[in-house]
């Protein structure tokens, strides 16, 4: 029914990813691939690979620590990193609360999830980087829905959601004033679904954390929320045992688990398409308010 | 699975959002947590049903308007195929939106309301998905529900349409009646319409053909960026990596750079995943020449037999975008595939009424949202095909020098 001449959908969100990629390079003078580890930023630097090879990837990734870390996130970030042979700069936000620029959350659902901003526009601005690109993807959140693949920031990184400039064909308008920067999503078109379909289909490394492991949480506003130094109990809530994965990774403090047996990629995949609520569904830090995300956005957050 | 990109549009109370909401919900693309959200903010609200708009209407302003001021990007699936929706906006300030969301779709869908007929914002936005040339169109008459569902109100908005639309550039035009409210005929079948044996919305979004969509007679090849890996094992490696913008490139194949209309011969075309024997759009990839000429970004690798115009002069549909109008004598930054030139525009032609499709040659006065034909010239060649053949090698946007705004968009007539 299809003539030969014709690319299955994971196959042209790929092309359109390298482009956006490539483009990256090509328009701007010290561009970064910022990197937490988790899923989305592993896809954006294997595309990234795949964009520039058989040469290295042309730039450093960025990874801001919160210091909230699960200790294979890091251990995955130093392994890949020493083997693209790539630089890896590391912002920290313990560094900007000793340096008092920024101020820690306080409370029993206290997070180092916006503290991240503050960290994320220092890295930015001390190492002069004009273009931070990022695994956010439109499907994920009703604000990030509106990003633009470019997305201008200004002096103060921060996003204007009302003031974004058209984005059309696939023309990217990368100019800016000193100062000035952008974020750019080459895989702002993927959903959740095609990640871990491409995740299987090009069989990457990905943290084993995504993959279901004995781990002792608690269970917090209907997700597993997993114990750790930082972790306050709150009366009532007792430490268990579990068997359980992440369906998605970020600070250790907010990022809450699921009961689940997927230890291959091909059961993860079969359980989030059964899945019926969105992966950040266990995020907290989303539901704080309505317009959340679109509030941190606009104050430069990732 | 093949991807569909499709774009909206109608006007502001046509019920887009409604639409997209019931197609993301009907089609099960809708997890739990969203629409359990989307209750709850229907019911702070005192509303009686869920409002399925909430589902895109994201931007805190949206919410306290009740109206989609900029593109929002949505996705779903079904066993069939793949869809992202541009959700465009239908005010009137924000025709640029529809622009920027029309630019990447296969197909625009347009809403009309079945009490009101063709209205002047059906018109202006299907005039604008017929100049973007966008293959494809499918009228959706809703709110079927507030005539009684009847045939005959169907049967007048498709004859009032299709009297316009005779004047318009689109090859396949379908009507569907649909209530997006109650979702008739969106996903499943209407009860209610049993009149109408035609396939519903989400059927004939899974089943038109655009696997022809894509020129794949023209060989084009925009070079982003050279590869250069300074390894021992790839010393003399040349990579000139892109996206196929048309036509099927193979290795062997005659090719020419341009502007500089040196020759060559491709010896490799390289990816990741190892090299390919042929190479076609959208893919990308790095082709590496026989011969060692200067080939740097902004160039075009084409066929020796088919070749683009190359020009300083150029005749150009144009889409202000910008609250200024263009500065008499301005240079901007024109951006066309890979190649960034400065342009002026020398003169406008006319501008388009895009409610009345006439020309207005009295008219020069260039603002907001205006459609007009201009000429300009560049200071240096642009490489290009009308936009008709392909709208990748034909289109093009000017960035505003001072501000770095991008201003217009247009499409190359030659």
């Amino acid at each position: 029914m299809h003539n030969k001449y014709y690319l299955n959908h994971l196959q042209e969100l790929e092309s359109e990813a390298i482009y956006v990629i490539r483009e990256v390079a090509a328009q701007f003078d010290r561009p970064a691939i910022l990197f937490s580890g988790g899923k989305d930023s592993i896809v954006v630097t294997h595309l990234a690979r795949k964009a520039f090879w058989p040469a290295k990837i042309p730039m450093p990734l960025v990874h801001i620590d919160t210091g909230h870390n699960f200790s294979e996130t890091i251990e995955f970030r130093d392994k890949l990193v020493a083997e693209l042979g790539i630089q890896l700069i590391v912002g920290s936000v313990q560094e900007s609360i000793d340096k008092g620029r920024a101020v820690e959350e306080r409370g029993i659902n206290a997070t180092r999830n916006e503290l991240q901003i503050v960290s994320l526009l220092d890295t930015i601005e001390e190492n002069k980087i004009d273009a931070a690109m990022g695994g956010a993807r439109r499907d994920e959140e009703k604000a990030r829905a509106k990003e633009r693949f470019f997305s201008h920031r200004d002096e103060f990184g921060q996003w204007d959601p009302k003031n974004q400039r058209p984005e059309l064909w696939n023309i990217f308008n990368g100019r800016k004033r000193m100062g000035e920067h952008f974020r750019v999503f080459p895989i702002s078109n993927w959903t959740e679904m095609d990640v871990w379909n491409y995740i299987l289909h090009e069989n990457l490394d990905i943290p084993s954390l995504y993959f279901a492991h004995h781990r002792e949480a608690i269970y917090r506003d209907g997700t597993w929320l997993p114990n750790s130094e930082f972790l306050v109990l709150r009366e009532g809530e007792k430490i268990e045992l579990k068997y359980m994965r992440f369906r998605t990774l970020g600070d250790i403090t907010i990022t809450g688990g699921i009961e689940s047996d997927a230890d291959t990629l091909e059961k993860i995949v079969m359980e989030v398409s059964a899945s019926r609520s969105t992966e950040r569904g266990m995020r907290s830090d989303d539901k704080r308010s309505d317009t959340s995300m679109e509030d941190r956005k606009k104050q430069g957050y990732f | 699975m093949e991807l569909l990109r499709f774009t909206t549009a109608g006007s502001v109370d046509d019920g887009k959002s409604t639409l997209i909401g019931r197609l993301l919900y009907d089609s099960k693309s809708i997890f739990e947590d969203q629409i359990e959200a989307v209750k709850q903010s229907s019911e702070r609200k005192g509303l009686q049903h869920v409002d399925l708009s909430l589902l895109t209407d994201g931007l805190r302003s949206e919410r306290e308007q009740g109206i989609t001021i900029d593109v929002a990007y949505r996705y779903f699936a079904t066993p069939k195929r793949k869809f992202i929706i541009a959700d465009t906006p239908g005010h009137i300030q924000y025709t640029r939106n529809m622009v920027t969301g029309a630019s990447t779709a296969n197909l625009a869908l347009v809403l009309i309301d079945a009490r009101h007929g063709v209205i002047e914002q059906t018109c202006r936005h299907s005039f604008i998905a017929s100049l973007l040339k966008l293959p494809h169109i499918i009228v959706c008459v809703n709110k079927m529900d507030l005539v009684d569902y009847s045939e005959q109100v169907f049967n007048k908005v498709v004859e009032q349409y299709h009297e316009f639309a005779s004047k318009l550039d689109i090859k396949d035009i379908r009507y569907i009646p649909i209530s997006a409210l109650d979702g008739d005929n969106v996903v499943n079948h209407s009860e209610n319409m049993k009149w109408y044996k035609g396939a519903s919305l989400l059927d004939t979004l899974e089943t038109l053909h655009i696997g022809s969509d894509e020129n794949h007679l023209d060989a084009r090849f925009p070079v982003q960026t050279v590869i250069r890996p300074h390894a021992d094992e790839y010393h003399d490696y040349r990579g000139y990596a892109g996206r196929i913008a048309g036509g099927i490139f193979r290795v062997g194949d005659n090719v020419t750079i341009l502007p500089s209309g040196l020759t060559s011969k491709i010896k490799l075309i390289n990816t990741f995943d190892g090299p390919v024997e042929e190479a076609f759009p959208p893919m990308s990839v790095s082709i590496c020449l026989e011969d060692d000429i200067d080939v740097s970004r902004g160039d075009m690798i084409v066929k020796n037999n088919n070749q683009p115009q190359v020009s300083q002069d150029l005749d150009v549909l144009m889409c202000w975008m910008s609250a200024k109008g263009p500065r008499p004598g301005a240079k901007y930054y024109l951006k066309s595939t890979s190649r960034e030139v400065m342009a002026i525009i020398k003169e406008v032609i006319y501008k388009i009424d895009i409610n009345t499709m006439q020309r207005l040659d009295q008219d020069n006065d260039i603002r907001m949202n205006d459609m007009a034909r201009v000429k300009m010239r560049t200071t240096r060649p642009l490489i290009f095909d009308e936009y008709r053949r392909n709208r990748i090698t034909g289109s093009l946007i000017l960035i505003d020098e001072a501000t770095n705004e991008t201003v217009a968009a247009g499409t190359i007539h030659s």
